[in-house]
């Protein structure tokens, strides 16, 4: 602010005092003509212009239909989007055309004469307020709102009770049978096999080796009666690990088997299937949030938003060496929510 | 005249009777035909989302006549190798249907994806333009909020269409909106229920959004359609400052016929610019996605864009120690805070700022004229800092495409956003007010010295000073036609007697937001001002004739026919006057 | 086959499984690699010509003998088709350290990669490089094969094949520029972060399906430019640059004053 005058700057000259506190509007500026407006060729030709636009369009539009009765969408890859080209380039010249046209008619053929017009407080003036306000309590008066207390309050519980003969069903019934338990139990029981997703054929032992990953489904799931739901809670994934690397819990060392083990697919965080196995740092990363489990470590958190581990599917082999599960989860699966450890 | 004209006129004389007998159409067509709107490229952006809806209707409603919103499991026997044999839901099947074997389906399709993507794009541009111009000022709060709630439609109705055609990405999004729900506290597992019909993702789910997205949402957001322009012209549209503009009039030009030809035009040109997107640019490619299934999901799982800044709250937020259990009930910070808090202190403050800053000023008055955004530092200052979280978070959304793009470590990138989604709004909003106040300073130094002319004079006892042009009425008006605004004075907390007065901690935090808001300024220059530099360094502006400078050089690119004779002295002086 | 590769990542293995690959050399590889016949048998002169390949390309950093040593895997038993994968795709020999190694021009020819193959696969059986049958798509199912990808490859690869982001900097690579034999060799070996799906996993007839599927995507997509076939962040992103910005473009046309 090194221009900002001090006091001692302002010599003050004749008729300085009666200048206003601030600067006044000069109106509207001077009109400045375009070249139509004194050029009747120019005129003629944004005319001739407008016209070829609009020509355009509908040229625009002749070939949409011709493209819709000559190329078809006949299901192939190339030919829908042949098909797709055609018609959309159809489309957009019918379209942008007539609205290119109607600007530039509006630009320069219209009257760009700036007009003003005044504007008035939305604000109502005193007298119509009071109107309002005598009106208002002229009708409350009349209906007696005011003295009859009972009458007041049936209206208010009537029509406020009245909603809940849509709203208790609705909610009633919208939920269906609200049994939010389920979430604890998935399908896995003991001895029920493991199973390859999608084609559900039985896994054995030795068919997973070191470093590679099994997308596992309980066998039979499509039986089941609500197979998608059972499936979205049911999906595990699967590795063996060498033994080397393989920290177990105490408690836990008998739910895998041979280094193999087994863990939900199901993100701990909000729920999407974690399924993207680095093999060589034995991680598990959730394309979705990034949350990073170290399958080697009991699918404890390393990275990201989730807080708590994979829970983990207890396996075994059965009599002929297929992988099948000892039991349900331990607890329930996917995302934490308010009564999970109820 | 042609006899055809005479008739055409007579028909339509005619109708117009038949309607004005029946409706009065007279008086509404007569005050509203003539109505006058003032001109900007800035006011055109609320047209785009007005326009992307309509076609958004135009084109929903070709695709709800080939689109069956059923979970049903059928067995794709359609032209598609890649899903031949494949069992999925009818929702999917269709889908593929319209899209591979009705001619046009594809485009329609694509245009409306495109069109809901612009539609909140341009939504959330025209918001910004409202808000950095001041135009949600008296009396235009309540439209404010209404835009704001047409806005969170816009979000109801995007997610609940891309939700529709049930495929493995957006069956992924849905299995995280209902981990989301169930983070909830208390309710959050019945509300699961409430949604899904039962356990995720069981069979209801996509008939319900599809009722939700093509009747509920379209429904009410029709209706504020209606309730927003109505406001719009109630108030008569707001006016950017200029010569002649002010709070008591609106200057532009009529509705009938310029308006109408450039607003109906731009419809065109709006659905024009979707139908080249929908013919040349894929969006949503579900057949590269396949049917729902809770198992799969693919690299790039992320939402549409207007949604993306939740999805990266959700990557960033760190999980460890953020899941804690109450008295046996576990309450899920980690995705709370994200999914819930951070989405729900941006709207907050969104939908509230008009009234956060009517009660920093105090003022009650109705404002028409906009504002330069840098003459409201403070406020084009938090707007830049609110976008930049906005931004941040939309990057982290995006986190594992910026790895791949550029060769980065997710992990390194989720701590740097960590960290930037802190300090980056406070330095936008530092280096925002900054840049306002500084262009402001440039408004005064225009104002007060005028244009630099590039001509520099050397005065006879040897000062060189460069000539500068004065502005002119309708330039300088330009800069100095804005109320400064200053912190407000409030009352001492005791009165004369030494009375603790009533309702001063209220004034106290008025005073403290006010100050927040106008404590640093730089008010438009004064007449006074004005004058006072015109007499102090009159030298400035012109050559004064008392002391004919010689005139050593001058800038080539800006000479003039008007230009001093050259110069005799062969050196070239470039300083400035300062 | 599949019993050989669960016993050669027994902790004995290498060594065992070395000292029967100085005796049986060729006759056990020849034995053990599926479908033999159609793929010319290694000679005795192409096992020492990639001997003397190995000792120039690869020695520096896996051993002499192919052991291996901290950080650097043993080539002991990962099979010819390991070998011809990460040469084939440039990957090895490695240029520089860093996340992962990347694929670049290959540095040893056809016949080079094929001798040095040879050499590898002499030290103990593993996986063989797959025949021209196995990845023939002719009578392949597609529609399967997306399933089995979307399950099983999709997660880190993208829906069709684009490549994905792994943590610390690793990636899964783009899969349009790959052969179908690379593709098979890299389902077979996995190589670098990824997984082994080994053929008991996924059969033979699982991978040729993907193979057929990653083929279908040449054809493009049928809504114009797949837009880097990334998802809805590049849908964004464009449009804001198209739709936004003509559109604001022209709305400053519509806004001036015309002259």
């Amino acid at each position: 602010m090194s221009n900002e005058p001090t006091s001692a700057d302002l010599t003050v000259h004749d008729g300085e005092h009666a200048l206003p506190e601030r600067f006044e509007d000069p109106g509207l500026g001077p009109h400045v003509a375009r070249v139509g407006d004194t050029d009747p060729a120019a005129a003629k030709r944004s005319e001739r212009q407008v016209v070829a636009m609009f020509g355009l369009s509908v040229l625009g539009t002749v070939g949409f239909l011709v493209a819709y009765f000559v190329v078809p969408a006949d299901g192939t890859v190339e030919g829908v989007r042949l098909s797709n080209l055609l018609l959309g380039l159809g489309l957009f010249l019918a379209m942008f055309s007539i609205g290119i046209a109607a600007v530039h008619w509006a630009k320069t053929l219209m009257s760009d004469h700036e007009r003003v017009e005044a504007r008035h407080p939305q604000r109502s003036d005193a007298a119509t307020r009071e109107a309002a306000v005598a009106v208002l309590q002229e009708g409350a008066k009349d209906s007696g709102i005011g003295r009859r207390g009972v009458l007041k309050g049936a209206v208010v519980s009537a029509v406020a009770l009245a909603p809940l003969s849509i709203a208790v069903p609705l909610i009633g019934e919208v939920g269906g049978d609200w049994n939010v338990s389920k979430f604890r139990h998935t399908v896995w029981t003991k001895g029920r096999k493991l199973a390859r997703d999608p084609n559900g054929t039985p896994i054995k032992a030795s068919e997973v080796t070191v470093g590679s990953v099994f997308h596992v489904i309980p066998e039979g799931l499509e039986e089941e009666e609500h197979w998608i739901e059972e499936k979205a809670k049911a999906v595990v994934l699967m590795v063996r690990l060498d033994p080397a690397v393989l920290k177990e819990a105490p408690e836990r060392k008998d739910w895998s088997y041979e280094g193999i083990v087994a863990y939900s697919k199901i993100c701990t965080h909000v729920g999407c299937p974690v399924a993207l196995y680095e093999q060589q740092t034995h991680h598990l990363l959730c394309p979705c949030h990034q949350s990073t489990f170290d399958m080697a470590d009991g699918a404890k958190v390393v990275f990201g938003p989730a807080n708590r581990a994979l829970p983990q599917l207890p396996i075994t082999v059965d009599d002929e060496g297929y992988l099948v599960a000892q039991s349900d989860f331990h607890e329930p699966i996917g995302p934490s929510y308010w009564e999970r450890l109820k | 005249m042609s006899p055809r004209a005479t008739t055409g006129a007579r028909a339509a004389g005619g109708t117009a009777d038949y309607l004005d007998q029946r409706t009065g159409i007279g008086l509404a067509v007569k005050s509203f035909a003539r109505k006058i709107f003032p001109d900007h490229w800035s006011f055109l952006l609320g047209e785009i989302a007005l326009y992307s809806f309509v076609v958004l209707l135009i084109t929903g409603v070709f695709l709800t006549l080939f689109f069956v919103p059923s979970m049903g499991v059928v067995t794709y026997d359609g032209p598609l190798a890649t899903m031949r044999g494949q069992e999925m839901s009818e929702a999917f099947a269709s889908t593929l249907h319209l899209s591979f074997e009705v001619t046009g389906g594809l485009l329609m399709r694509q245009i409306h994806h495109w069109a809901a993507l612009l539609f909140m794009a341009s939504i959330i541009t025209h918001m910004m333009r409202v808000f950095f111009t001041g135009a949600f000022r008296t009396p235009r709060e309540v439209n404010w909020l209404v835009g704001f709630v047409l806005m969170i439609l816009g979000l109801a109705a995007g997610f609940t269409g891309y939700s529709l055609p049930d495929d493995v990405l957006s069956g992924n999004g849905l299995r995280i909106t209902d981990g989301v729900v169930k983070s909830i506290p208390i309710i959050g597992s019945y509300l699961s229920y409430f949604i899904f019909g039962g356990e995720f993702p069981g069979e209801h789910i996509i008939p319900r959004l599809f009722t939700v997205h093509i009747l509920l949402v379209p429904a009410l957001i029709l209706a504020l359609v209606g309730l927003h322009l109505f406001f719009v012209v109630l108030h008569k549209h707001t006016q950017y400052p200029g010569p002649g503009r002010t709070d008591r009039n609106v200057v532009g030009y009529p509705l009938f016929p310029v308006y109408v030809a450039k607003a109906g035009g731009f419809f065109f040109v709006v659905f024009g610019v979707l139908a080249l997107m929908g013919a040349t640019m894929t969006i949503n490619p579900v057949w590269n996605y396949g049917p729902y299934d809770p198992s799969p999901v693919s690299a790039g799982a992320q939402p549409d864009w207007y949604m993306l800044f939740l999805e990266g709250a959700l990557r960033l937020m760190p999980g460890q120690g953020t899941e804690w259990v109450i008295g046996g009930f576990t309450l899920s910070l980690n995705v709370l805070v994200p999914a819930v808090v951070v989405p729900g202190l941006l709207f907050t403050a969104l939908a509230l700022y008009p009234f956060i800053e009517a009660f920093a000023t105090g003022d009650k008055r109705e404002h028409h004229v906009l504002d330069r955004p840098r003459n409201a530092p403070v406020r084009t200052a938090s707007g830049v800092a609110i976008l930049t979280a906005f931004f941040v978070l939309i990057l982290a959304g995006s986190n594992d495409l910026l790895a791949t793009h550029f060769d980065l470590a997710i992990n390194d990138i989720t701590n740097v956003f960590r960290a930037l989604l802190f300090v980056a709004p406070v330095v936008a909003f530092w280096a925002t007010k900054r840049i306002a106040l500084g262009l402001q300073r440039k408004d005064r130094e225009l104002v007060l010295h005028g244009h630099e002319t590039g001509r520099i004079v050397r005065f006879a006892h040897g000062e060189y000073v460069e000539v500068h042009k004065p502005l002119d009425d309708y330039e300088r008006w330009l800069r100095v036609q804005h109320e400064p605004r200053r912190p407000i004075e409030i009352l001492p907390a005791e009165d004369e007697r030494g009375v603790r007065r009533k309702g001063y901690r209220r004034d106290l935090l008025r005073q403290r937001v006010s100050r927040f808001f106008y404590e640093d300024r730089v008010e438009p220059v004064t007449p006074r001002e004005l004058a006072a530099a015109h007499s102090h360094g009159a030298h400035d502006s012109l050559p004064t004739e008392g002391s004919a400078p010689a005139q050593i050089g001058s800038d080539g690119a800006h000479r003039g026919p008007d230009d001093e004779p050259e110069t005799t002295d062969s050196t070239r002086i470039d300083v400035v006057h300062g | 086959m599949k019993a050989i590769a669960a016993r050669r990542h027994h902790r004995f293995a290498p060594a065992v499984l070395l000292a029967l690959a100085l005796l049986l050399t060729g006759a056990v590889y020849a034995a053990l690699a599926p479908s033999a016949a159609s793929a010319a048998a290694p000679s005795e002169s192409d096992i020492e010509a990639g001997e003397a390949l190995f000792q120039a390309n690869c020695a520096t950093c896996h051993g002499p003998s192919a052991e291996g040593r901290d950080g650097v895997p043993s080539l002991i038993g990962v099979g010819a088709a390991a070998v011809d994968f990460q040469v084939s795709t440039g990957r090895m020999p490695m240029q520089m350290n860093g996340p992962q190694a990347m694929a670049k021009p290959p540095q040893l020819d056809e016949e080079q990669t094929r001798q040095l193959a040879a050499y590898v696969a002499s030290l103990a059986p593993g996986p063989a490089i797959p025949t021209a049958e196995q990845v023939d798509t002719t009578d392949a199912d597609p529609a399967n094969g997306m399933a089995v990808f979307r399950t099983n490859c999709a997660m880190c690869h993208g829906a069709i094949g684009k490549g994905g982001a792994l943590s610390e900097g690793k990636f899964a690579p783009d899969l349009s520029g790959s052969t179908p034999t690379q593709v098979y060799e890299a389902m077979l070996t996995g190589p670098q972060s990824m997984p082994v799906f080994n053929e008991a996993n996924l059969s033979p007839e699982d991978k040729r399906d993907v193979i057929a599927f990653l083929e279908e995507q040449q054809a493009g997509s049928p809504g114009g430019t797949d837009l880097g076939a990334v998802g809805p962040v590049a849908e964004g992103l464009w449009v804001w640059v198209v739709g936004i910005g003509l559109l604001i473009g022209l709305s400053v046309w519509i806004g001036a004053k015309s002259s």
